[in-house]
């Protein structure tokens, strides 16, 4: 091409073209490989992750697990109490921040849509839903911990439910909002009162988008170990006193993984398989409800 | 530290609201206007303690850290000195390693994100769309006490031995590229704990982006295949600029995210407070791991104010990056609405 316009036939040119055709062609190619081996960058970590888990996990897995207590270096023992401490708080939490998460999606679904704090809401909410869970956990601790002068099973759990929260409030709104506004008509032409028809017409409609969500919060907070760390403390001795600091499976992991104790590792991989495995079939089973909608 | 006023109070009487919540039972005899008045009341109330809570948070940290703030001021930002013995304090160190692993992920995460959204939308078979896409993004369901673990115990020591070993080996003697990868070869420190934040940033940003490449009008990029583009150039020239606010709102958001990863990062970054090597394999700290690691034990006074302040640091720079996310990805969908 460079040779000049004169010399320039048909015959270059064509070839220039196939030239820059193939170099098009050669450039997509490569990118599109590189978007496959992306996928399978991103596919790897999943399965090397869930393999160390199972293969590490699973060796440490017996009924001992979850019918003997933590025990000391070099003991044999179980995660009972750690365990028995994860479902409570994590119970508790779910219990106190459904109902509130409900509402507000209500409220950013069915009364206000547009307004200034709806917008506002929203906007805090997103924020929330990604905020560094150890702020929460820095925050509870100013407002309960230190004000009993005591860690607590009760400050843990408000740590986990101020993060379900914003996981309910988003998923319900979300989930509303699919309902069709016909429905509603409908109901309304009837004479239904306002909180009749969203909690028996609107809420009823939406109801397996709405369980998905808690299910999804469930998943969050049970894997939660930062906002554990200095509300709930630890406590390697049962304990079903939730004004008393509570042993959860993610703290107990976390001093079992970083001591240079053989048990307290082997237990430690145990725990991580059961976390993950019941954070995974949450997270399936959400899914399975959503797609049979 | 004990007498902080207002949060407690807002927060006791907001909590016990919240099991007030319930519904009320269906055929329960009350007169509709006064149920419906009700029912608006809790779901206003239920919006107002979203707003409560943000603000509840940041006068909690203000109030707490604020010996620290009075003592130091914006000098903690600048001071590396970290020393519980001597009751002195400053944040660099802290604050250089959360920006140094998060930076490490992005630079990683940017670029794969980037290809898995394009495989999910351009290439992949319309059958494997949903199963691939549900598997990256259970990466971002598996808890992060599960990556810290596994970094720690699986994947350190793989780093080391195939990654660092090597590298040393092979800039023995260059004068920065050997310093960048000197130390022990534990497999901890800001590359570890920046590769496996990248992992688990991953699912987030390629979301984002998959979800923004999907609401590009078909019309635009079947005139741009209509005129002989390839795959490669449609997404570059055609999907590429057209979201490109909503791809920077995503990367923001992985951004939000990494620096606010407390587990993995903990296990992994070595927890040693020092800035005087500058290898990406020597142990380091970073906000949220001094937190996670000294908090509980910190005296009350000037340690725990410190440590408070570190966390209004970090809860003050994730709210402008998530806020600046939200806002890009709000944008992109104004600007849909406009062209549609």
């Amino acid at each position: 091409m460079s040779t000049g316009a004169q010399l320039l036939t048909a015959a270059d040119a064509q070839r220039a073209r196939a030239a820059r055709y193939a170099r098009r062609k050669r450039t997509n190619r490569i990118a599109l490989a590189l978007a496959l081996a992306a996928m399978a960058f991103g596919l790897f970590w999943l399965v090397w992750i869930l393999w160390e888990t199972l293969r590490l996990g699973l060796g440490g897995l017996s009924v001992a697990l979850f019918t003997e207590m933590t025990p000391p270096p070099n003991e044999v023992g179980g995660l009972s109490n750690a365990i028995y401490g994860s479902l409570t708080m994590v119970a508790l939490a779910t219990f106190v921040g459904t109902p509130v998460g409900i509402m507000a999606g209500i409220y950013l679904s069915e009364y206000d849509t547009r307004g200034a704090l709806a917008q506002v809401t929203r906007f805090v909410n997103d924020i929330l839903l990604s905020a560094p869970s150890i702020v929460i956990g820095l925050f509870v601790y100013a407002v309960v911990v230190a004000r009993f002068r005591s860690f607590s099973g009760y400050a843990g759990s408000v740590a986990l439910a101020l993060i379900v929260v914003p996981v309910v409030i988003r998923t319900t709104e979300n989930m509303l909002l699919l309902v069709p506004a016909g429905l509603r008509e409908a109901a309304y032409a009837l004479g239904t009162p306002k909180w009749k028809v969203i909690l028996s017409i609107t809420l009823r409609a939406a109801r397996a988008g709405v369980i998905t969500g808690v299910l999804l919060a469930v998943a969050r907070i049970a894997g939660e170990t930062a906002p554990l760390l200095f509300t709930a403390l630890n406590n390697q001795f049962w304990n079903a006193d939730l004004a008393k600091p509570m042993a959860s499976l993610p703290v107990t992991i976390f001093k079992f993984a970083m001591s240079p104790y053989e048990n307290w590792q082997q237990l430690a991989w145990a725990g991580v398989f059961l976390i993950t495995m019941a954070v995974l079939a949450l997270n399936i089973l959400a899914r399975v409800l959503t797609r049979h909608k | 530290m004990s007498t902080l006023p207002i949060p407690p109070a807002q927060s006791a009487y907001l909590l016990a609201g919240a099991q007030k919540n319930m519904p009320p039972p269906r055929n329960f005899k009350i007169s509709g206007v006064l149920a419906d008045r009700l029912f608006a009341l809790l779901a206003h109330a239920a919006a107002w303690f979203t707003l409560l809570i943000l603000l509840a948070i940041l006068v909690s940290l203000v109030v707490g850290a604020w010996p620290a703030i009075s003592a130091y001021g914006l000098g903690f930002l600048t001071s590396s000195v970290w020393d519980p013995v001597q009751n002195e304090y400053g944040g660099l160190v802290m604050i250089y390693g959360t920006l140094a692993t998060s930076l490490i992920a992005l630079v990683i995460a940017v670029p794969v994100s980037f290809g898995i959204a394009l495989f999910l939308t351009e290439l992949s078979p319309g059958w494997l769309k949903r199963p691939l896409g549900t598997a990256i993004e259970l990466l971002a369901a598996v808890p992060s006490i599960v990556y810290g673990m596994w970094g720690l115990m699986v994947f350190g020591p793989i780093l080391a031995t195939w990654v660092q070993a090597p590298l040393q080996k092979l800039f023995a003697g260059v004068p920065y590229l050997g310093a960048l990868v000197s130390g022990p070869p534990v497999g901890i420190g800001i590359l570890s704990a920046g590769i496996i934040l990248a992992i688990m940033i991953i699912p987030f940003i390629s979301a984002v982006m998959r979800d923004v490449f999907e609401v590009t009008p078909a019309l635009l990029k079947e005139s741009a295949y209509g005129l002989g583009a390839t795959t490669w150039e449609v997404v570059w020239t055609v999907v590429l600029p057209y979201t490109k606010t909503g791809v920077l709102g995503g990367i923001m958001l992985g951004l939000g995210r990494a620096l606010g990863e407390t587990m993995a990062v903990t296990f992994v970054i070595g927890n040693m407070n020092q800035l005087d090597s500058v290898s990406l394999f020597a142990a380091a700290n970073s906000i949220t791991s001094a937190l996670a690691n000294e908090f509980a034990e910190a005296a009350e006074g000037l340690h725990q104010a410190s440590l408070i302040y570190l966390g209004l640091v970090l809860f003050f720079i994730t709210f402008v990056v998530l806020a600046l996310s939200k806002i890009l990805l709000m944008r992109l969908q104004k600007g849909e609405g406009a062209r549609a």
